[in-house]
């Protein structure tokens, strides 16, 4: 025999009074859960949502963007335009060792058909390593353009989802011929549907890609609209930039401390901001959802010095036949836990179904807001708060009372009526 | 018949060889209800040995009921010295003073204070579960217990569904679980008609020659007649003791 027993022993002996008012608090305690749950449930699915949309962008890169110099240097005055070519692409990817992967970007607006459908569209010349870098992934049977396609200059494309969606309809636009400003052009992939939070110039799904050597020799442009590139880590980020200007500060003769002279987009910085700000409503979302339970955790302290109130009596009795302290508060701290976590079941129960239901609706529902919302999603770290918000609450909510009930002298209590 | 309620001889020796087990030294007892001060009790001195049937009589308000609750640890005295068994008891934790209400001593209440939810096996069970007894061992003497108090066939009963004789026979069964040194009695026959009175009082006196301690706060003539040692408390004072 031993303490814990004793303690249930008790509580068997004390649940039997207040039911009706038992049966309030549950229910109270039930819609703080569901609403806990919900919140963060909404807070997750935001948060994926985000987490997706940026990596749809591409992940651990910065935009460059040829600017004009603001300072000064080396004889030259401020005010000078820089223009960019693919070969200070590979300068750069040899040149600093944080970059991984980079390409050149040209952009135009020409015009796209095919048969009798056509359309105005970005079309952008980049190297191969554009995809990787910026999250093209073919659909299923398609590819990227290659390395061999930008060495032979081919004129091969690779359509933006939405884009294939407005030329060929419902047609296979694989292996078909596309006219770019009336130079034919073969579809080679489409991209894969994805969501995507960042961007410049127009969604990727609305663009296509063709190799930037081809670009060069059909259009007859050499100058980048601009760069992107990429480091292996996030951290490597500030370092990467700033060795991207030194380096090309040298060929270009730019003071590389020179802010305007490379207009930089950092991806890295950005999603960090995003990410405080997702962690800002998850937390705003959290607080809301525990006051809400806190409502009902008043409720199980209210019932529980109810208890203590209506069994005054008979805890000093129990006190009186040797039952230690904590025997007493235990017993008080276990109903009050218990009927905590049974609301908190059903409302982690009901909040799920909820949950799962609203996650079912919104995966039907074809809505830019919607779609944005995210998913609603009950994760483990959701689960995990919400019980260990219960568990804090139940504990309160006896020992607070329970404290009340052995604060008395049991000489005293037996007196009480 | 009261065979087991026997305790093995555990009150023949104590610590300080004397015999005493209740030593009461200039007990005072001083309520403070706001602006009004009641002192219940204002120098208490009294003994009772290991075997002693002591009866405490005296008017209501004379603080008797003040003096059971120090005596038993459900209250602790503003001055004066208590040592049971020779040791102090003003120097025990609350966790001690629970066990030793659970130990040492056993209440029988005018009122009977059973735990109206409880069988009343389940409420003679309850000292030995506070006591950590055993389930087994803890059922069979709950079981011997209520078979002493004639009551075996009444175990499985609520407090409601007995007369008021029996609830007290369970209160003294519920006393005696833990075979306790002392056993205070507060107007045991006070609840009772005079019947089921002069059964309780003839269980005392069986309780008594198995060898128990008592210690038994009355109204009633009858017992105080029949105990060998009466004491009178008037006014916080013991005024006669004989």
């Amino acid at each position: 025999m031993n303490a814990a027993s004793v303690i249930l022993r008790l509580f068997r002996s004390a649940a039997k009074i207040q039911r009706k008012r038992m049966v309030m608090t549950v229910m109270a305690i039930t819609w703080g859960t569901i609403s806990i749950v919900l919140l963060l449930s909404f807070g997750e699915g935001l948060k994926r949502s985000m987490v997706d949309g940026w990596a749809g962008m591409g992940t651990g890169i910065a935009v460059i963007w040829p600017g004009e110099t603001s300072k000064p240097y080396a004889g030259f005055p401020p005010g000078r335009d820089l223009r960019l070519l693919q070969e200070d692409v590979d300068l750069v990817v040899a040149g600093v060792d944080e970059i991984t992967a980079a390409t050149g970007e040209i952009r135009s607006r020409p015009q796209l058909a095919w048969g009798r459908v056509s359309v105005n569209k970005n079309v952008i010349g980049a190297h191969p390593a554009y995809g990787e870098l910026r999250n093209h992934r073919p659909a299923e049977g398609g590819r990227f353009i290659n390395e061999l396609d930008f060495r032979l200059k081919r004129r091969v494309i690779f359509l933006g989802d939405e884009l294939a969606k407005n030329l060929f309809g419902e047609h296979e636009p694989l292996g078909e011929t596309v006219q770019v400003n009336q130079v034919p052009f073969l579809v080679v992939g489409v991209m894969q549907k994805k969501k995507q939070m960042g961007m410049y110039g127009g969604p990727d799904a609305d663009h296509a890609v063709i190799p930037l050597s081809t670009y060069e020799a059909v259009f007859g442009r050499r100058y980048l609209s601009n760069l992107v590139f990429k480091v292996a880590e996030p951290e490597q980020m500030e370092r990467a930039k700033k060795r991207f200007n030194e380096v090309l500060g040298v060929k270009y003769r730019f003071d590389p401390t020179d802010e305007r002279a490379m207009y930089v987009w950092d991806t890295v910085k950005t999603q960090q901001t995003g990410r405080n700000i997702i962690i800002g409503i998850e937390v705003f979302l959290g607080v809301i959802g525990a006051l809400t339970l806190l409502i009902g955790g008043v409720g199980v302290a209210n019932i529980m010095y109810a208890v203590v109130r209506h069994r005054t009596r008979e805890i000093a009795i129990q006190m009186a036949l040797g039952a230690r302290r904590v025997y007493v508060m235990g017993a008080l701290v276990v109903e009050a836990t218990a009927l905590t976590f049974i609301g908190g079941g059903i409302g982690i129960g009901v909040g799920v179904a909820v949950v799962e239901t609203l996650a079912f609706v919104q995966s039907k529902v074809d809505n830019e807001a919607m779609q944005f919302l995210g998913q609603p999603t009950f994760s483990l770290p959701v689960a995990l708060v919400t019980v260990l918000l219960l568990g804090a609450l139940g504990l309160l909510a006896g020992y607070f009372p329970s404290r009340r009930a052995v604060a008395v002298h049991p000489a005293q209590a037996l007196r009480y009526e | 018949m009261f065979g087991h309620f026997g305790n093995g001889g555990k009150n023949g020796g104590n610590g300080n060889g004397n015999g005493a087990l209740v030593e009461l030294a200039g007990i005072r007892k001083v309520y403070e209800t706001g602006p009004v001060t009641v002192e219940a009790l204002s120098g208490v001195d009294l003994t009772v040995r290991a075997g002693e049937f002591v009866t405490v009589v005296g008017p209501s308000g004379s603080g008797k009921s003040t003096l059971m609750n120090i005596v038993g640890c459900l209250d602790t005295p503003t001055g004066g010295s208590y040592r049971l068994k020779g040791e102090e008891v003003g120097r025990f934790t609350l966790d001690r003073l629970a066990e030793v209400r659970n130990r040492r001593i056993g209440f029988v209440f005018q009122n009977f204070n059973l735990l109206p939810q409880l069988s009343a096996f389940e409420n003679v069970e309850l000292p030995l579960l506070f006591a950590g007894m055993a389930t087994r061992a803890r059922r069979e003497r709950a079981e011997e217990l209520l078979a002493e108090v004639g009551l075996a066939d009444r175990m499985r009963h609520k407090p409601t569904e007995l007369s008021g004789g029996q609830m007290q026979r369970v209160a003294i069964a519920r006393a005696l679980a833990c075979r306790p040194d002392l056993i205070l009695a507060d107007e045991p026959t006070g609840n009772l008609d005079s019947g089921s009175g002069r059964d309780i009082l003839h269980v005392f006196e069986d309780l008594w020659q198995a060898g128990h301690t008592l210690l038994v706060i009355t109204h009633d003539p009858a017992i105080a007649q029949r105990a060998p040692r009466s004491v009178t408390v008037e006014d916080g004072r013991i005024v006669a003791d004989n």
